[in-house]
């Protein structure tokens, strides 16, 4: 045993948070900038992190969950405004259904409460889908994939489109059993605790900067024992999801398919809990500001949310863990 | 990056899965009967006998110089096994590895590591908890022998220890943190006397308190230089916030388990509450046992220890406290005097917010040491 992040892996680390750290957004207002929205998303469709889970050989995909992991945790915490997460669950699930590799604009469409993948029912909520053509569902045992119509551009997270899809025609494009489905819910989670991992970071350094600067009673309220102690704990909140995360995403490549969902389920209980608590506690410390649009706190609380919901919060997740649990005791 | 075991960890797991099937004694939960330390003895004997104990120190004092991550081998299979956990002494001998001189290290070492020499801490005192620098304690040089006067409380297991690792002030008149030097004590003398403190579970007696009445210490059992002793308190204190060197995790998850027989054998008789925090149990102690292998395995690029063993701290109290929930909401309080066991796992539980340095202790040092935070 040995989970440090291989030199490779470590690389792969830096090259996501330079990305993010140049063309991320710095302020709500920068979510507007058209030219930079641009730049982000031409650079992340250069880097071929989309098709990180197509298959390469045979049914093999290109990069480990892992991998997927590094990259999902940096753009959560550079607040990536551009598709990463719908399109490559997407790719998981075409490679897992035996389906042939789909484009890079497809997305998955999930159950209203984003914790299933959509039944077909008429219709689903598109799962970060800016600028896709189409979107991937199941109906039955089959994978079917339907184009999107024109999304609604309002969005709970400001960072990634979560919209509602109708869909109208679609056509079968491979096989789910259910252990294939249970391995794609354990990627699934697994990417979305790293992504959550990622948003504590972000927001944590968000307060923890601002409490270094902001001043009352003539000094920083970074030192005030009542603001230390609510960042200490976001942090330690932080290095708890960040364990349970990483073991969730090689959960996904080297165990069982109901070991590795036991596993992400495990993580993402914790995950979406901490980091509820963590983008809430980021609010608090920015005070007012915090509860103004223009400061970027409600953005990181905005993404945590779906994130936590995504593919089961807390609630569904535990259920899981019980399961699994009492069915071996 | 890799949770499995290597070909060479496979073959000791599976060594030692073989051995506990014969060798796991019944002792009950530390936190719930005295005969848990009395039977502690003869468990650490057996471990080291076998050669399960001190596998990451080095062989001259009785390890087996394998790399740290083998702990958490021992840690999962002892859960597995419904075994107790391993005694938790790394933070004494990484303490004593660092700070003392090789006359030191080689004589006290060995009998720490092979379970012969039992040993318990003297660093609290009534008057010096949160404010360890504070002690009063004094040790005054007479001949070849330091003198030692003062009290120490929250030592815990005193009246089964051969020796006290005590800090005492041998010097008035530096900074508190300076003047002060730790000593092994012999306890088995007259100027020293212990009386055992009743833990809230008002059954075990854990914690004591020490009198030292002109206990004499030769001074060549010093560990360190004189005026060094805060930096070993120091080293000793910041392993000790770590589960990794406490081997805690096989504790809460052999709970988790037996808890979970329990709801699983009849389903029927727990609530969506119960079942709930047995859940968070499960989850936070899954946590702890993959927080513990990337902690050990940073610690392959070399041993450091820093500020971050107080986030350990803190997460292995959350899990502890979450464990002891989940143990008196499914077990009970046991009110017709039946089994108090859960109860006294979860009353247990409070202590973990406290010993090895409080949780707001630990929230100042991640404030300052890893977050940055200006000091007022």
């Amino acid at each position: 045993m040995d989970v440090r992040l291989s030199a490779e892996q470590r690389s792969l680390r830096e090259s996501a948070a330079q990305l993010v750290d140049r063309l991320g957004p710095r302020s709500v207002a920068d979510l507007d900038d058209i030219d930079r929205r641009t730049r982000i998303e031409a650079a992340i469709a250069a880097a071929g992190w989309r098709e990180l889970r197509c298959a390469d050989k045979g049914d093999e995909p290109l990069a480990s969950t892992v991998e997927v992991a590094i990259v999902a945790e940096e753009l959560g915490r550079g607040l990536a405004d551009t598709a990463f997460i719908g399109p490559t669950l997407a790719a998981e699930l075409r490679r897992l259904a035996g389906a042939d590799v789909g484009t890079s604009t497809e997305v998955v469409l999930l159950s209203a409460d984003l914790a299933a993948l959509s039944d077909g029912e008429g219709s689903g909520i598109v799962m970060d889908g800016e600028g896709a053509s189409t979107g991937l569902l199941q109906v039955r045992d089959r994978l079917v994939s339907s184009p999107l119509p024109g999304l609604d551009r309002d969005s709970v997270d400001l960072t990634r489109l979560v919209a509602l899809a109708v869909v109208t025609r679609a056509s079968v494009v491979g096989d789910l059993t259910a252990d294939r489905l249970t391995q794609w819910n354990a990627f699934g989670l697994a990417i979305a605790c790293a992504d959550l991992v990622g948003v504590m970071r972000g927001t944590i350094e968000l307060a923890r900067s601002y409490a270094c600067t902001r001043e009352q009673y003539g000094a920083a309220i970074g030192s005030f024992q009542a603001v230390q102690h609510l960042l200490a704990d976001a942090h330690v909140a932080l290095e708890g999801s960040r364990s349970t995360a990483l073991h969730a995403a090689w959960a996904v490549d080297n165990l069982a398919p109901d070991d590795a969902l036991a596993a992400a389920a495990g993580a993402k209980a914790y995950c979406a809990r901490a980091a509820m608590s963590v983008c809430e506690t980021s609010i608090q410390v920015h005070g007012g500001i915090g509860n103004t649009w223009e400061c970027l706190a409600h953005v990181y609380l905005r993404r945590a949310l779906v994130s936590a919901d995504l593919l089961g919060n807390v609630g569904p997740s535990l259920q899981r863990v019980l399961d699994h649990r009492l069915g071996a005791a | 990056m890799n949770f499995a075991d290597s070909p060479d960890e496979a073959a000791f797991r599976s060594k030692l899965r073989d051995w506990l099937k014969n060798n796991t004694p019944k002792l009950p939960p530390s936190s719930t009967s005295d005969e848990y330390w009395e039977g502690q003895a003869g468990w650490h004997q057996s471990l080291y006998d076998a050669g399960f104990f001190g596998l990451s120190w080095s062989k001259e004092i009785g390890g087996h110089d394998l790399p740290v991550v083998y702990e958490v081998i021992v840690d999962d299979e002892l859960a597995a096994a419904g075994a107790p956990p391993r005694p938790s002494l790394g933070y004494l001998v990484l303490g004593i590895q660092q700070h003392g001189n090789d006359d030191i290290r080689s004589r006290f070492l060995p009998g720490i590591v092979n379970g012969k020499d039992r040993w318990c801490q003297g660093f609290s005192e009534p008057e010096a908890g949160s404010d360890l620098a504070s002690l009063r304690t004094k040790a005054v040089r007479d001949g070849d022998d330091y003198v030692i006067t003062g009290h120490k409380i929250w030592t815990s297991y005193s009246d089964q220890a051969d020796w006290c690792l005590v800090l005492a002030r041998t010097d008035h008149d530096v900074p508190k943190h300076r003047g002060i030097s730790a000593f092994r004590v012999d306890m088995r003398q007259p100027g020293v006397q212990q009386r055992p403190l009743k833990m809230i579970n008002g059954i075990t007696r854990e914690f004591g308190q020490l009198t030292f009445d002109q206990a004499r210490v030769p001074a060549a059992d010093m560990i360190g230089e004189p005026g060094e002793g805060w930096k070993l308190a120091m080293t000793v204190v910041s392993h000790e916030r770590e589960p990794q060197e406490l081997g805690y995790v096989s504790r809460y998850r052999k709970t988790v388990k037996e808890l979970a027989h329990r709801v699983a054998d009849a389903p029927e008789r727990f609530d969506r509450e119960q079942t709930t925090a047995l859940a968070w149990a499960m989850v936070e102690s899954e946590m702890l046992r993959q927080h513990v292998c990337r902690r050990l395995s940073d610690r392959l690029d070399g041993l450091v220890h820093g500020p971050a063993g107080s986030v350990d701290k803190l997460l292995m109290t959350e899990v502890e406290q979450s464990v002891g929930h989940a143990a008196v909401s499914i077990g009970g309080a046991s009110y017709d005097g039946d089994d108090p066991t859960w109860l006294n796992v979860y009353l247990y539980s409070r202590a973990q917010s406290v010993m090895g340095g409080t949780a707001q202790i630990q929230r100042n040092l991640i404030a300052s040491r890893i977050l940055g935070l200006p000091a007022k």
